[in-house]
């Protein structure tokens, strides 16, 4: 099997993030010990991760479950639109939850009309709600892929021999699926910053993310940024180390890709289960567009500009990810796959500014701010879409692979006819993906773009710097609305004709 | 290819600037958005001097700050336009500034006489509540009181500094003590202004930390009245907007001319209500209306670059002592 494009692609990942930390590292002229308030930022930012990461998890499987066993009008809308949370720029959804859980909230209304104490949002009880409503809705998303890809002859027969389905299928998929899936959302939740400064409510709640903000931007410490890099590329290391340890390969035989129809199960309590995820997704979600609808009108037209500029990077990027993704995943082997892990566990700040001392000699770092904006957002995107492809690949292979080298199926061939179609679900998804999170990203561009290049986070940040509320709320509504329908838009193409 | 045909691009638009009478300005984000001062300077600036000003926005004042010692001798800056007074001990020490050599007539509630910077604007730091609502004489009943208030964290944003800098400078030993008793008040810190003033502006908060001058923007803006700035007997802490020419300058003549049109009437004229700060220089039509009803702190407090570059550490420590209790 061809590995060479795999190697490429690995490396080429590997020296985007070395470089730039290496430049930083050389620029400061070395890194720094960490002092006591590092180490109480690590344990929090480990301890927060932790926490989030069990509970999106734990909550998404009996969503995942739901939604995997059940077939309802609007099934495919709901999927989509409960992706939002995890590619809204972080202050959106902010705002989106204060709006339901905030002081003033819709929660916090209908408790003070039953004359009982208010609650507060601020306090680590917050990080983590915040958390879960960012990923609860990733988790979702790979876990139902895991559903999806248990055979339908495997439901047949277990219904023939009478056996409960939750313990002969369902539960081995989820040994396989969960500690991945729990991995990326610890690790996501790793590199949190402004969630976690606003609602965990002061300095009790500084993670890792918010040191290396503090020595870059307020101590000009590059070479203690650089080591807070180090350690949060060690945590990420880490974690994959201990995935491995839980990896278990799937024993059983492949399927024809039937279409489930499940018999078993509660249908009330799987109602339920959408019901109570989908208020506690979607709400914020329709508070951030009510709010905004009347800032539609008074966005300046750059703010369109901005949008148009957004979109080309999103499309760029998510072009670039899943061709390093494919790349990635059809080495077989396990480092690439690690490497390209990597940059859920790097902050944007460090990685910008490597960059910036690297282009700035060269070439002006504005004139390069959209290409190094897309290139950065591929590079973000890469685990997600790294992870979400890799068991539609191993299975595949695990499954046809042999047939594939009994017909001698090589190369661009093998692809066309095996891998392609096998993973086109999950490639619809995490090509959404990437091109959603690209949309809403505001990490790299900050440090490089001018005047005439800003993308639409970046302009909805400027508004709302400048007093203009209501546009800036504005812009939050295009930026949901265009952050969805690219998602939706790849992630419905990878599903056309699936049956589900 | 994209990246490729970006780079080639690039390549041009640098060979583009080398030209001897662009003068590039190195300001904040919001100094260059279209609410700005940044449009009606450049228009007047470029009808007087024959050359092209570009502004290039490089996030708040501190990253302004962190983008010039990352550039280092070799920047394309003229002028660095948006520091305060915390940040240009710093911006000395880095040896990138050249004297102004201008001996300037401002208006100013404290004396001037920094010989690298020079200032543009200045404001107090104030917490911004609503009209009617029980607004505290100080920040001692702030403290005693059970309103609540956002902060923004002194170790990202410049309001939030300033914030640390007012209650180290107004209670010096007893700073420690007034944070604690702060700290029920604060419902929350957050990373930037914006998203301070969007909580307060949501209702989450009865008061966020901003400026003397922020009601002025809802009223003229938006004749919108609500808005009020809490005054303190212990003074309000000042913060003074700068910008300084950089030595290395390639167009030092042009830098010159736009540091004296900077307090000129034409600039000092679109800042109050662009920048929604005080003019450096008060231009000879007066205020715009409505500044008149902002409230005037009675001591101004400010300490010297230098005290404040010498205390920030141990005050920053004293904050995070008594809040992460």
């Amino acid at each position: 099997m061809a590995r060479r494009p795999g190697s490429i692609a690995a490396l080429f990942v590997l020296s985007l993030i070395a470089v730039p930390i290496g430049a930083v590292i050389w620029t400061a002229g070395g890194i720094a010990g960490l002092n006591a308030a590092d180490w109480a930022a690590f344990r929090f930012t480990v301890w927060q991760a932790l926490v989030s990461a069990a509970l999106s998890v734990g909550l998404a499987i009996p969503v995942a479950r739901a939604l995997a066993r059940r077939r309802f009008r609007g099934r495919s809308a709901l999927i989509t639109l409960l992706g939002a949370p995890f590619v809204l720029p972080v202050i959106v959804a902010v705002m989106g939850l204060l709006a339901i859980f905030g002081r003033s909230g819709l929660v916090n209304t209908v408790i003070g009309v039953l004359g009982l104490p208010p609650m507060t949002i601020y306090g680590p009880q917050g990080v983590i709600l915040a958390h879960v409503f960012f990923n609860l809705p990733l988790a979702v998303r790979m876990l139902l892929h895991g559903w999806l890809a248990i055979p339908a002859e495997r439901f047949r027969v277990a219904a023939q021999l009478g056996q409960p389905v939750g313990r002969l299928l369902e539960k081995s998929m989820l040994r396989r699926t969960v500690p991945g899936v729990l991995a990326v959302v610890f690790l996501v939740c790793t590199t949190s910053f402004a969630v976690a400064l606003i609602l965990g409510g002061g300095p009790r709640a500084t993670t890792l993310e918010l040191a290396i903000y503090q020595a870059v931007r307020f101590d000009f410490d590059l070479g203690g940024a650089a080591t807070l890099a180090l350690v949060q590329l060690g945590i990420c290391v880490l974690a994959m180390a201990a995935l491995l340890l839980t990896d278990v390969p799937d024993a059983l035989g492949a399927g024809l890709d039937r279409t489930v129809d499940r018999w078993d199960g509660s249908t009330v309590r799987d109602a339920a289960v959408l019901g109570l995820a989908a208020m506690f997704l979607l709400l914020p979600l329709l508070a951030i567009l009510q709010s905004g609808l009347t800032g539609l009108e008074r966005m300046p037209v750059s703010v369109y500009a901005a949008a148009g500029r957004s979109v080309l990077v999103a499309l760029a990027s998510m072009t670039l990810c899943m061709g390093l993704a494919i790349a990635i995943v059809t080495h077989g082997r396990t480092w690439p796959r690690i490497v390209a892990t990597l940059p859920l566990s790097l902050t944007a700040l460090v990685l910008g500014t490597g960059l910036f001392i690297v282009v700035f000699p060269m070439l002006r770092p504005s004139s390069v701010a959209l290409p190094v904006t897309a290139l950065m957002n591929a590079l973000f995107a890469l685990p997600f879409a790294v992870r979400i492809l890799s068991a539609a690949r191993d299975d595949a292979e695990a499954q046809f692979g042999r047939l594939a080298d009994g017909l001698a199926l090589k190369g661009w061939a093998r692809m066309r006819l095996l891998i392609l179609p096998r993973i086109r679900r999950p490639l619809g998804f995490a090509a959404g993906l990437a091109a959603a999170l690209s949309m809403g990203d505001l990490g790299v561009i900050t440090l490089f773009a001018s005047g005439g290049q800003e993308t639409l986070p970046l302009a909805m940040f400027r508004l709302m710097a400048a007093y203009q509320t209501e546009a800036a709320a504005g812009a939050a509504v295009l930026l949901v609305a265009l952050s969805l329908g690219v998602f939706w838009l790849f992630d419905r193409g990878g599903r056309v004709g699936a049956g589900t | 290819m994209k990246i490729t045909f970006s780079v080639i691009a690039g390549l041009l638009a640098t060979s583009a600037v080398a030209q001897d009478n662009v003068l590039t300005v190195y300001t904040y984000d919001s100094f260059v958005t279209e609410w700005g001062p940044g449009p009606v300077v450049e228009a007047a600036f470029e009808e007087t001097c024959d050359c092209d000003l570009r502004f290039e926005g490089a996030g708040d004042g501190a990253a302004l700050l962190s983008r010039l010692q990352l550039e280092g001798p070799r920047t394309e800056a003229d002028i660095v336009l948006g520091l305060d007074t915390n940040l240009t001990a710093a911006a000395r020490e880095t040896g990138l500034f050249a004297k102004h050599g201008i001996s300037p007539d401002l208006d100013l509630p404290v004396d001037w006489t920094d010989d690298h910077f020079l200032p543009f604007d200045w404001g107090y730091f104030a917490f911004v509540g609503n009209a009617g609502d029980p607004a505290p004489d100080s920040l001692r009943e702030l403290a005693a009181s059970d309103l609540s208030i956002v902060i923004q964290d002194p170790r990202s944003s410049t309001p939030g500094l300033g914030l640390l800098m007012w209650i180290k400078t107004a209670y010096g030993e007893e700073a420690g003590t007034l944070w604690q008793d702060l700290s029920d008040n604060i419902l929350t810190v957050t990373p930037g202004w914006s998203e301070a003033y969007g909580l307060f502006l949501e209702g989450e908060s009865d008061a966020v930390l901003s400026y003397t001058t922020s009601p002025a923007y809802h009223l003229i803006a938006e004749e919108d009245e609500s808005k009020v700035a809490w005054a303190f007997e212990e003074g309000h802490y000042m913060q003074v907007e700068v910008a300084g020419k950089v030595a290395g300058t390639d167009v030092p003549d042009l830098a010159d001319r736009f540091l004296a049109f900077m307090l000129a009437e034409e600039f000092q004229s679109a800042i109050p209500t662009t920048n929604w700060m005080y003019p450096a220089v008060v231009p000879e039509g007066g205020l715009p209306d409505g500044f008149e009803t902002l409230i005037e702190p009675a001591r101004a407090l400010l300490l010297s670059p230098e005290e404040a570059a010498a205390k920030r550490d141990a005050a920053l420590e004293e904050w995070r002592a008594a809040l992460a209790q």
